[in-house]
């Protein structure tokens, strides 16, 4: 079935811009890319948009439909009424370069930020033993596309550029996490994601986890045990002082 | 002259897939100034897509498993063209670049043991995937991003600069490479996506690691990076291509609803149980075992099922046969017309499998379902067919180094030719990418060591290369121009119902005329508005590339007169041993009348080196008798007086 789709698309660059009126037939089955793409080929050449993959995987084509932040190739038309007007614009929270790309350099300087994975000197490679129940909880997180989606809706950096150099972010603090909770990972990393990278600004309102394309639950399964950590390691020193101790003698019984 | 931004590094690399990542990773462990140049952003490119796993014998699932094995698989797989020097250091090589990985945080599904698990797929004689549910490709992008991370945060601690010997240059795309008046290559040339200036590299060595083809194909499961840039780039700088007659459909494609028709499904799939069936519900792959893999293979169900748990006393199910073999197999029972409504055949693992468990080992391929068709694949059956999904072919290069025959040009990865001789088996890329990225790496560094001095580009080679890719804003010389969507649409048909799975001489030489009718029209393409993120733009200059492929691929099918691998010609439908032993190459053309915008080319022959004889020893003689003339096969130690098979 052929129909006319109605969208709303933000034109414009760094100076400014403005919503414009299109309308372009659309097919069934098809997601919000493919009409974007069939605007570029029949209408307006040199509509900027950002993708790559088309199916959901590299995270390239984030942008925000009727204000919600999604993947344009993962959203299909189906899930609006036909008659609806789609508002499609870029994700806010980063600068706009042109159309619906933005500038997410932001993410990649917060990336670098973080300390890196952190071996145990003294295994070699193909030592490694790692048991499929231990490595679960950072896999999940690993699935990230880096779609930054979870940057963009975060209210302590959408509309607050302010807070930006103090805040990595859900995706980089999930990262800390990550490694945090890496079988074999002997870095600490509990103090710094609270001073370094801004966990205590998390209120945990989970906005992020519901637009995880990936359906990672960030708040829940990183954000939050983060918090439990630093808690514990803040308020008592003795708690501290045996996770130290006990995360040391299970990595060695490990070894 | 135009303004172009300029920087100075001592290795060049162009793509940040696997292989350029790694080869990256390479020549900055040597000390070197690396900079990554790619199309997309950091961490985005095409090998994120990679889905069931990355093939290293490393005996964690199955002991005897090793590295002879290994490479008898891929040879076979090959049909014998493989470059034999790669294929050994290949199987020789991958777990130990596998295992490295993990040193650099990568977390692949373990054994119960602890180790790296690794899974069943097309091809491969035991378990030898390691892998990360259904996103394998993804797991090794983000483990080498992280680690040029972790090599950049040392420099920062040293130098107080994050990119004082590693830069990535993300949404840059090159257009020309540069070389010296003697041919050497001096650097490369290109624009940034974002805002459209341009860019100058002057460097001594550059490699290669763009990719694949399959954007010139109409239905792909490829992105819209591959373009086939890289074996364009090279062709002009005067290096080889070899063996692009050879293309790999992946038996498994989505097919419904169109817009989403060509998207990956993994052979993992299979791998974990899933078979195929026809509108009959028939598990048809019993009747599509060729005689070369006769004996290697189940001819039962009962047998194929027995053998998911019991390898020891069990033949494989057809349903794992190389991926040529399916994908021709599944384009006759649709042809027959025991296809299913959308053109495709069945996949089915609902029936066999629980719904958790399919949800656990497949999970992006129940999201994909579930998102762009409404399928709940733990509930029905998928609908699937062949979609265009890897190139065999590409630069010509030495195995050990990957050195072109530029000197200081470099390839790895998709773009670089022989590895994987006439088909690829799955898994078999992304072991490819860490070991051969990473001999690019060091080839080149050594190149680097090795020079005297530094060459410099050609006078005017930039300001030629600059106006090339001003020229589709220019007022086209006859009528209104030419849009860059619609002669992209048209390649891509063409390619896809001529040059495709079947091919006839009389189809390739249609091919050929359209694509001649194409390169003349894509001189007056025109695109709108201004540089600045332009797609239009953007397409209208990687339309140069994709024309220089789809001539090298055409011409390539058109010489080759049999049927092997990923090369099916229905007017020479057999292997000839004949053509075992040759290799077709694509050069451009000097003949003083170059086209500027997209070269000429010409397709010669010439001849494989033998494989060395104790590489040759790993085979039976009888079955190397169904691939070679009896003339290569004296030096083999089954031959002879003595008679008989090792
Ligand atoms: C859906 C899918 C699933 C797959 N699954 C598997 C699997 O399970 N196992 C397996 O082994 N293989 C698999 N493959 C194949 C494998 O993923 C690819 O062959 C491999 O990733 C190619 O890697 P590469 O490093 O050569 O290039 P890519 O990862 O494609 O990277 C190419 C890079 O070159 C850059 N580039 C290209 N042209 C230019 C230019 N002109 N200027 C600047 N930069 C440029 C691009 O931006 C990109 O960064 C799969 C392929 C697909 C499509
Ligand atoms: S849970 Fe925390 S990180 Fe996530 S959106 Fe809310 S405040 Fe931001
Ligand atoms: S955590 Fe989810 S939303 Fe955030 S960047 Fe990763 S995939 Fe995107
Ligand atoms: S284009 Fe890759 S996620 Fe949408």
């Amino acid at each position: 079935m052929t129909y006319t789709a109605r969208l709303r698309v933000w034109r414009g660059d760094a100076a400014g811009g403005a919503l414009t009126d299109y309308e372009v037939d659309a097919n069934e089955g098809e997601v919000v890319l493919d009409i974007l793409h069939r605007l570029q080929a029949t209408q307006t050449p040199d509509l900027a948009v950002r993708w790559n993959c088309k199916a959901g995987k590299c995270g390239s084509c984030s942008a925000e439909i009727n204000g919600r932040p999604r993947l344009l190739c993962m959203t299909r038309m189906s899930v609006f009424e036909p008659g609806e007007v789609l508002t499609v614009t870029p994700m806010r929270t980063f600068p706009v370069i042109r159309d619906l790309v933005t500038d997410v350099s932001f993410n990649y300087a917060k990336a670098r930020e973080i300390p890196s994975f952190t071996p145990p000197p003294d295994l070699g490679p193909g030592e490694y033993r790692m048991k499929q129940a231990d490595v679960g909880r950072s896999q999940e997180f690993r699935k990230c596309i880096e779609c930054f989606l979870c940057q963009d809706t975060c209210h302590v950096v959408r509309d607050h550029e302010e807070n930006k150099p103090a805040f990595a972010g859900p995706r980089y603090l999930m990262r800390v996490a990550e490694l945090e909770m890496h079988p074999l990972d002997v870095a600490d990393r509990v103090a710094e994601v609270q001073d370094e990278h801004g966990l205590g600004l998390c209120n945990i309102t989970k906005c992020c986890t519901d637009v995880c394309p990936e359906g990672i639950k960030i708040t829940d399964n990183a954000l939050i045990p983060m918090k439990e950590r630093v808690a514990d390691d803040r308020y008592d020193p003795l708690v501290w002082l045996g996770r130290t101790i006990l995360r040391r003698g299970s990595r060695q019984a490990r070894e | 002259m135009i303004e172009t931004e300029r920087h100075e590094y001592d290795v060049l690399v162009i793509g940040a897939g696997g292989a350029g990542l790694r080869a990256a990773i390479a020549a900055r462990e040597r000390g070197l100034r690396t900079a990554i140049v790619c199309k997309s952003l950091f961490g985005k490119a095409h090998t994120v897509m990679a889905e069931g796993g990355c093939a290293a014998a490393m005996g964690n699932v199955n002991e005897n498993d090793s590295w002879q094995v290994h490479f008898r698989d891929t040879m076979r797989g090959g049909k014998f063209l493989n470059s034999w020097r790669m294929a050994e250091l290949h199987a020789k090589e991958a777990p130990d670049r596998v295992w490295e990985l993990e040193t650099w945080g990568a977390l692949f599904d373990r054994t119960p043991d602890g180790r790296i698990s690794q899974r069943h797929f097309g091809g491969h004689t035991y378990p030898r995937l390691a892998h990360v549910g259904d996103r394998t490709g993804l797991e090794i992008i983000r483990t080498m991003q992280q680690r040029i991370v972790a090599l950049q945060q040392a420099d920062h601690a040293q130098t107080g600069e994050y990119e004082s010997r590693l830069r990535v240059f993300g949404e840059c795309t090159v257009t020309e490479l540069l070389t010296d008046d003697d041919g050497a290559v001096a650097g490369a040339f290109g624009y940034w996506r974002e805002s459209g200036r341009f860019i100058e590299f002057s460097a001594p060595a550059v490699v290669l690691a763009t990719g694949g083809i399959g954007k010139s194909f109409q239905v792909t499961s490829n992105s819209w990076e591959y373009t086939g840039d890289g074996h364009a780039l090279a062709l002009r700088a005067g290096a080889n291509l070899i063996d692009m007659e050879f293309v790999q459909f992946h038996p498994t494609g989505m097919v419904w609803p169109p817009s989403v028709k060509g998207i990956l499904v993994t052979e993992g799939v299979r791998g974990d149980g899933g078979v195929l069936k026809n509108s009959a519900g028939e598990r048809f792959m019993f009747g599509y075992i060729p005689d070369v893999f006769k004996g290697q293979y189940a001819q039962t169900e009962d047998e194929a099922d027995r053998w998911y748990t019991d390898q020891e006393n069990n033949r494989r199910t057809p349903d794992l046969l190389p991926r040529d073999e399916v994908a021709r197999a599944i384009n006759t029972e649709v042809k027959e017309g025991r296809g299913s409504p959308h053109g495709g055949v069945y996949l089915d693992i609902a029936s066999r499998m629980k719904p958790e468990e399919i949800k656990r080992r497949l999970p992006s391929m129940y999201h994909q379902f579930k998102e762009l068709a409404d399928v709940d694949i733990t509930a029905e059956p998928m609908e699937v067919g062949p979609t265009c999904h890897y190139v065999m072919g590409g630069i010509d290069v030495d195995p050990d180094t990957g050195q072109s025959r530029v000197p200081g040009l470099f390839a790895t990865g998709e773009c670089a030719g022989g590895m994987h001789g006439s088909n690829r088996l799955g898994g078999n890329s992304l072991s490819d990418l860490l070991v051969f990225g990473r001999r690019a790496g060091l080839g080149a560094a050594d190149y680097v060591a090795a020079l005297g001095r530094r060459p410099v580009a050609r006078t005017g080679a930039v300001d030629a290369a600059a106006g090339m890719t001003l020229a589709p804003f220019e007022p086209p010389a006859h009528g209104s121009g030419e849009n860059p969507y619609t002669l992209h649409a048209e390649l891509q048909r063409r390619m896809n119902d001529l040059v495709g799975i079947i091919r006839t001489e009389a189809e390739m030489t249609e091919a050929l005329e359209h694509l001649a009718e194409l390169r003349r029209r894509v001189r007056d393409v025109v695109v709108e508005g201004h540089r600045q993120y332009n797609p239009g733009w953007h397409l209208a200059l990687d339309l140069r590339s994709m024309l220089m492929v789809g001539e090298a691929v055409a011409s390539s099918a058109l010489a080759r007169t049999e049927s092997r691998g990923g090369h099916t010609r229905s007017d020479h439908p057999g292997l000839d041993p004949e053509w075992r032993h040759r290799a077709l190459l694509t050069a451009c053309v000097r003949d003083g009348q170059e086209d500027a915008v997209v070269p000429r080319i010409a397709v010669e022959r010439t001849e494989r080196a033998p494989m060395r004889e104790d590489l040759l020893a790993l085979f039976d003689l009888t079955e190397l008798e169904k691939y070679y003339t009896p003339a290569e096969l004296i030096a083999h130690p089954g031959a002879g007086p003595q008679g008989g098979t090792a």
